[in-house]
């Protein structure tokens, strides 16, 4: 039964909710094939994920190890394969509790780093998990900066082995998913030495537990990390070794060997390595950045149409909360950034392929936009969703911070993100060095990636907007961000060529730049984001509402980001004050416009109520029941704690009361 | 004890601060003679064997209640033992003991004592305060129900009274009725303060508050007629049992309802309080404690943030040197300083609220209110306003300590979660925004009127003058000095004048256009909350700045007004739109407050390690391995991690379990 107060936001849908789905999964048969993955995995109980919210790091470990299992039986009777369209349909349905996920990494890093002999012998024991592998790349003392890595791997050309040591407490490996507890070996990355030279970081294969009995392999000290914000499922490790000695052949030679008399031999371009790390960024924008903040604008638009408090006038029922101008404030906005970021992860998906094309026909042209694309879309979208699932949180009251209501664990999983795979500060930086030497390119009259052509093109004036209805128009806003970004970049390209002129050394220049140079990169893929959900929106069919609705949709992205980031925009004068005030004016119009779809446009995530695994957020509205049902199921009602007995007991002093 | 032996960093660091910690230490505490005695405190519960247990984060949510209720019971006991009664005493001794965590007795300490000293008959004090006090009784304070938190008018509990027995029958009518959340509620208390809908002689006499016992003596089963639970796994407070209770006709006795003010005579008769401003005092006084919280949560975040940040190596600021500490870099300054300058600030903040707490609580209990609603407005916004900044800020902490930042060894991950719930409790924090918009319009109206206001919105005044002399507004412009914290004051109150009246104007707009009053209200809340945005900033930067003129020393004063100014500074460069849309500054100042603010992270820079040194947080009540005084994290990491609860054994049960039976079948 659904609770009358969301049965009648569905009745008042503007468009097609599921032509939506469709748009947003890439067409019908996609839609179809992820709910036929997502039906076969959920109706396995083995992948439940009821007792969630109550088990300890223990228990989730070997759940996600138990989960790990099972899926490698079912993807074989299912016809699935690990690099199968299917896997981010699983992966999706599995809510990323499972293990096994750095094994992937090392499969791909072997895959990618590995030459053909060592990608022959050591794939197929991957696959059919002879071997569990893990990845270990960050240590105690280093993370993002990988030059700085301690570990070593001396080359012992008597024995024709590589010597690996952890030197130091700071050298240990420390974070590496699967290693704490599950992996045999792993990829260990290390200062390579050969006859007292340093070479730099090379991975080699390193087996740390016997395959016999698990048992750690002698020099190997590993284990858990210990607990974490989130990730209890994970058993991110330590490692420390100890001597420990590794054949010749185990250092991975696609790019660079060792021979056997100590020769050292580079094979190649290493630029292929930016391309791995480009697509970990992106495809990480989309599984495990997008997906959770749709989720949470899903739980939290649903609650707030079921929630009544306070009322709105005298007299009247208590009103949904969702109908306060300061609640759809909170939240539409970031409902808002969710699509546009879906359609951001889609342009760079696409820009990725183009790219792998011409790799493939050894062109590596288009690399350093797509890093610096990658590097900046990972840190500015991770961020904001971040932020934004917080939002979500504390727009549900109280039962958000209850572990029921989902939120929690979507937030300390997903706020992971803004470190791994490249510390955001550190991203953003990487796309502002590549700004500013596409708009120093561009004012030399040389050529320049379409995506930055832009730079070269900035002009002073004013916006062109003479009242409220004008900035609904994506020509208008997009100039104004355009024109925001130019002149963040060309501002801060000026000032780090005067420190350097005025005798400052390059890198103290930068230094003091840096803060500057982190807006300049966060302005550049705003603009491009408000700018390529324009464009979506043109394309998108006129039938079915959907053009309107995302429209919308986007005008309010846009006006948001203009309405919270002012003073960017009134900076120079390019908007005025007067004008400020017509965005605002529509900014807020827009809130109750798109406040009439809020439930339409969440329910078109198509997200199962197991995937949500939330009391508040369940397509049904039935929140209070359900908060309570599964409050009951908690250990704490179920089983008895020894705290009465032992504390309460004789603190209560046992007397009888005469009340 | 041993020589500790400080890592060459931090000692570097410390050898090289322009003031004494211990001044301003002595400044934070309020004197050093209760310096002197709050390390006492510390050192009596931090030596006391008592107190010793294993590292909460390696404790399932049951182990974790059971050792906070063995705590609380020593720590009350010991507290009479040790004859402390101040309640400022009582709080570190409190917060020591639990290490800034929540705790089961909180609410019977916090609530259902001090409600029953306000709100009871001298003759329900008989009967409850001193079984209370001596903890037969342990009490919570049931106010939260499923469907309803800060509206409290909509309550659904109902307390229906029966002449024929002189009782009180108390039903949660439906499921958004039953009592959810309050702490202490779900497996410790045996009473509970239960506020329902009174009912009487067949009407409705709204919210009123019940002593109602919950548990057996003796066997501590539920009563008939009750269903009381724990509400499960929340966001952080594992040693808490928030819970839930439901009532089916379960009676109490007329005497069991708090009568010191509304009464219900034996025949039904009700009679009413004298006024219903009293119960803003308490409200008022948890506020003013959040604003404390909030500064000391988010002292603590910067002190693991900031020691961190001078230990940890990275990368490199110049070819070929040694990797530099990562306080270094200034994006990292950025990040952390503004937030230790508003730790600083919103510490003086709480300061202030309670001192004035104190003053105007002798005119309530005199009869005088008239202070109680600037007040009662004032702190709404300041609450939402702080919290929400330390809220983000901690999180800001933890984002500096990289990877490190998220492993619960780093402690920061515990004061979130500790923390941000204060963000909702006591008044969601939009919802206490709007109270304080409520109070800023109210006044603005009074100056439109002609009226003259007072206190904290008197710059309101200052808008009538303005239309009388349209230049003046202009003339403003040039006159701002950026490095003046005064004229920076004179610069957040035109910021927050205008938004008032931006916001006022934008009501009056709405009614208007003959849309209800409450329609009109809705469709300017955003611009409300932003109003009182501003004024409450404007509050902290004018409090932060006159506390300046109270410091004596020379050298703290020069490092403290550093830090105001960066303050004051960096709110503006976060909020130029508001300063420029104003006239208040120009774009040619703005570029230069954006310069200033960098130029003082560089000043600030070298007095970093010694400015959270000043907050004096013990190790043990630190609890970060990140943060330690000593600075020697990665040894520390690494025995940390080794108790872990996955490396109980050397293998682990999941590989014969799972692991071994998959590699014999593929």
């Amino acid at each position: 039964r659904v609770n009358p107060d969301i049965a009648s936001e569905r009745q008042t849908a503007s468009f097609c909710v599921e032509t939506l789905t469709a748009v947003l999964d890439g067409g019908v048969e996609r839609t179809r094939s992820r709910r036929a993955v997502v039906e076969a995995i959920e109706s396995d109980p083995v992948f439940s994920r009821e007792n969630q919210y109550f088990q300890s790091q223990n228990e989730r470990y070997e759940a996600a190890v138990r989960k790990a299992v099972h899926l490698q039986k079912k993807m074989r009777e299912m016809g699935w394969s690990e690099d199968g369209p299917e896997y981010k349909y699983i992966y999706r349905a599995l809510a990323g509790d499972v293990a096994f996920l750095l094994h992937r990494i090392f499969v791909r890093s072997i895959s990618m780093l590995g030459s053909d002999k060592q990608v022959a012998k050591w794939i197929p024991l991957a696959t059919q998990y002879q071997l569990i592998g893990s990845y270990g790349q960050t240590e105690l003392g280093h993370g993002t900066y990988l030059q700085g890595l301690e570990t070593t791997a001396v080359f012992d050309v008597t024995t024709q082995e590589f010597i690996l040591n952890t030197p130091k407490i700071s050298a240990m490996k420390w974070w590496p998913g699967d290693m704490g507890r599950s992996a045999t070996h792993t990829v260990a990355f290390a200062q390579l030495y050969i006859h007292g030279q340093c070479y730099g970081v090379h991975p080699f294969i390193v087996q740390i537990r016997s395959l016999r009995d698990h048992s750690l392999c002698p020099g190997v000290t590993a284990g858990d990390i210990g607990p974490k914000m989130s990730f209890e499922h994970t058993d991110n490790g330590y490692l420390l070794l100890q001597n420990v000695r590794v054949p010749r052949e185990n250092m991975l030679s696609k790019f660079c060997e060792v021979q056997p008399d100590g020769t050292y031999v580079r094979l190649g371009s290493q630029q292929i390595n930016y391309f791995t790390m480009t697509a970990v960024r992106i495809s990480l924008i989309s599984d495990e950045v997008i997906i959770p903040l749709m989720k949470a604008c899903t739980i939290a638009v649903r609650y707030s149409v079921v929630r009544r408090q306070s009322k709105l006038k005298p007299g009247e029922e208590e009103a949904k909360i969702l109908d306060y101008q300061t609640q759809q404030e909170k939240l539409l906005p970031q409902l808002a950034a969710a699509y546009a970021f879906h359609f951001i992860s889609d342009y760079l998906q696409e820009l990725f392929d183009k790219s792998y094309t011409e790799i493939q026909r050894k062109n590596f042209n288009t690399l350093p936009e797509l890093h610096a694309f990658s590097s900046g879309f990972k840190a500015l979208v991770t961020q904001y969703c971040t932020s934004a699932v917080e939002i979500c949180l504390r727009a549900c009251g109280g039962h958000g911070y209850s572990l029921l209501s989902g939120l929690p664990s979507l937030y300390t999983k997903i706020l992971a993100s803004c470190i791994y795979e490249g510390e955001n500060t550190i991203l953003l930086l990487q796309t502002a060095r590549f700004l500013t030497k596409c708009f120093s390119a561009a004012h030399a009259g040389q050529p320049v990636p379409p995506s930055v052509m832009y730079l070269a093109a900035g002009k002073p004036g004013t916006c062109p907007a003479r009242n409220k209805l004008d900035f609904l128009r994506p020509d208008i806003y997009t100039e104004a961000y355009q024109h925001t970004a130019v002149r963040l970049i060309s501002s801060t390209a000026a000032k780090l060529q005067d420190l350097i002129q005025s005798g400052v050394q390059e890198h103290d220049a930068w230094n003091q730049c840096t803060v500057q140079l982190a807006q300049a990169a966060k302005a550049h893929c705003h603009y491009i984001t408000v700018k390529n959900f324009a464009e979506t929106v043109e394309k998108l069919e006129t039938k079915a509402g959907i053009q309107k609705i995302m429209k919308h949709l986007c005008d309010l992205f846009a006006l948001h980001g203009i309405f919270s980031n002012s003073g960017v925009f009134l900076h120079d004068g390019y908007i005025s004050g007067a004008q400020m005030d017509m965005v605002t004016a529509s900014y807020l119009d827009l809130l109750a416009i798109v406040r009439k779809d809020a439930v339409p446009l969440v329910d078109a995530f198509d997200f199962t109520d197991k995937s949500l695994n939330s009391a508040l957020g369940s397509y049904d509205g039935q929140v209070y029941q359900r908060l309570y049902e599964w409050a009951q199921k908690s250990p704490t009602n179920t089983q008895m704690s020894p705290a009465y007995e032992r504390y309460l007991k004789p603190l209560l002093h046992n007397s009888l009361s005469k009340l | 004890a041993g020589a500790m032996v400080v890592n060459a960093d931090l000692r570097r660091e410390r050898a090289a601060a322009t003031f004494q910690p211990e001044l301003l230490t002595h400044i934070l505490d309020g004197g050093a003679e209760r310096t002197r005695r709050r390390k006492e405190i510390e050192a009596l519960v931090i030596n006391d064997p008592d107190f010793q247990h294993e590292d909460l984060n390696f404790l399932s949510r049951s182990q974790r209640y059971e050792q906070a209720i063995r705590k609380s019971s020593l720590m009350v006991m010991k507290l009479r033992e040790y004859g402390i009664a101040d309640p400022d005493e009582i709080f570190w001794f409190k917060s020591f003991v639990h290490r800034g965590r929540p705790q089961p007795l909180d609410l019977h300490l916090g609530m259902f004592l001090p409600t029953l000293l306000t709100q009871a008959t001298p003759e329900q004090q008989d009967r409850f305060f001193m079984p209370a006090w001596n903890l037969e009784i342990i009490g919570t304070y049931a106010q939260t129900e499923m469907g309803h938190g800060t509206h409290i008018r909509g309550l659904e509990t109902t307390a229906t009274y029966d002449p024929a027995t002189q009782e009180f029958i108390l039903n949660s009518p439906t499921v958004t009725s039953i009592k959810w959340w309050p702490g202490g509620l779900g497996k410790t208390s045996n009473h509970a303060i239960v506020l329902a809908q009174l009912y009487t002689q067949g009407q409705c006499k709204g919210l009123h508050a019940f002593i109602v016992p919950i548990r057996q003596m003796g066997t501590h089963e539920p009563l008939p007629g009750i269903t009381v639970g724990d509400i499960g796994p929340k966001f952080g407070y594992d040693e808490m049992d928030n819970g839930y209770l439901k009532m089916d006709n379960f009676r109490i006795p007329r005497e069991n309802m708090l009568m010191k003010y509304a009464q219900v005579e034996p025949d039904g008769t009700y009679v009413k309080p004298l006024s219903d401003k009293l119960t803003y005092g308490t409200m008022v006084f948890i506020r003013a404690l959040i604003v404390g919280d909030s500064a000391h949560s988010l002292s603590r975040a910067c002190t693991i943030a900031i020691r961190y940040s001078a230990v940890r190596h990275q990368s490199e600021l110049k070819p070929g040197e040694p990797e530099p500490q990562i306080l270094d870099y200034q994006t990292q300054q950025y990040k952390l300083f503004p937030l230790l300058a508003t730790a600083y600030a919103f510490h003086f903040v709480g300061a202030y609220i309670k001192g004035t707490y104190h003053c105007i609580s002798g005119d309530i209990s005199e009869g005088d209110l008239s202070e109680l609603p600037e007040l009662h407005a004032l702190t709404a916004g300041l609450k939402a306003f702080t919290s929400w900044t330390a809220n983000a800020g901690i999180e800001e902490c933890r984002m500096a300590c990289g990877g490190h930042g998220y492993s619960r060894c780093s402690g920061i991950p515990d004061i979130y979660v500790t923390f941000t719930p204060s963000c909702t409790y006591e008044g969601e924090n939009t919802v206490m925004m709007l109270q304080t918009a409520r109070f800023l319009v109210k006044s603005y109206t009074q100056v439109s009127s002609g009226q003259q206001v007072t206190g904290m919105v008197s710059y309101l005044n200052d808008l009538c003058r303005q239309r009388i002399q349209p230049q003046h507004v202009a003339a403003r412009t040039t006159t701002v000095r950026i490095n003046d914290p005064a004229s920076l004051v004179d610069a957040y109150k035109a910021r927050a004048a205008r938004l008032v009246e931006a916001a006022a104007k934008n009501l009056q707009a709405e009614q208007d256009h003959r849309r209800s009053k409450e329609d009109a209200w809705n469709r300017t809340s955003v611009d409300l909350v932003r109003a009182s945005e501003a004024h409450c900033h404007y509050v902290v930067v004018k409090l932060f700045t006159a506390k300046l003129s109270e410091i004596s020393n020379a050298a703290v004063r020069a490092v403290l007004t550093e830090l105001c100014l960066l303050y004051a500074l960096y709110g503006i460069s976060k909020n130029t739109g508001d300063f420029l849309q104003a006239g208040i500054l120009t774009d040619a100042q703005v570029t230069q407050v954006n310069q200033r603010v960098k130029e003082l992270l560089a000043i600030i820079r070298p007095n970093a390690v010694a400015l959270v040194d000043s907050f004096d947080f013990h190790d043990v009540t630190l609890g970060s391995v990140l943060g330690r005084y000593d600075g020697n994290i990665y040894e520390n990491m690494f025995e940390w991690a080794k108790k872990s609860p996955l490396n109980k054994t050397e293998v682990h049960e999941s590989f014969h379990k799972h692991l071994k039976p998959m590699q014999a079948k593929l």
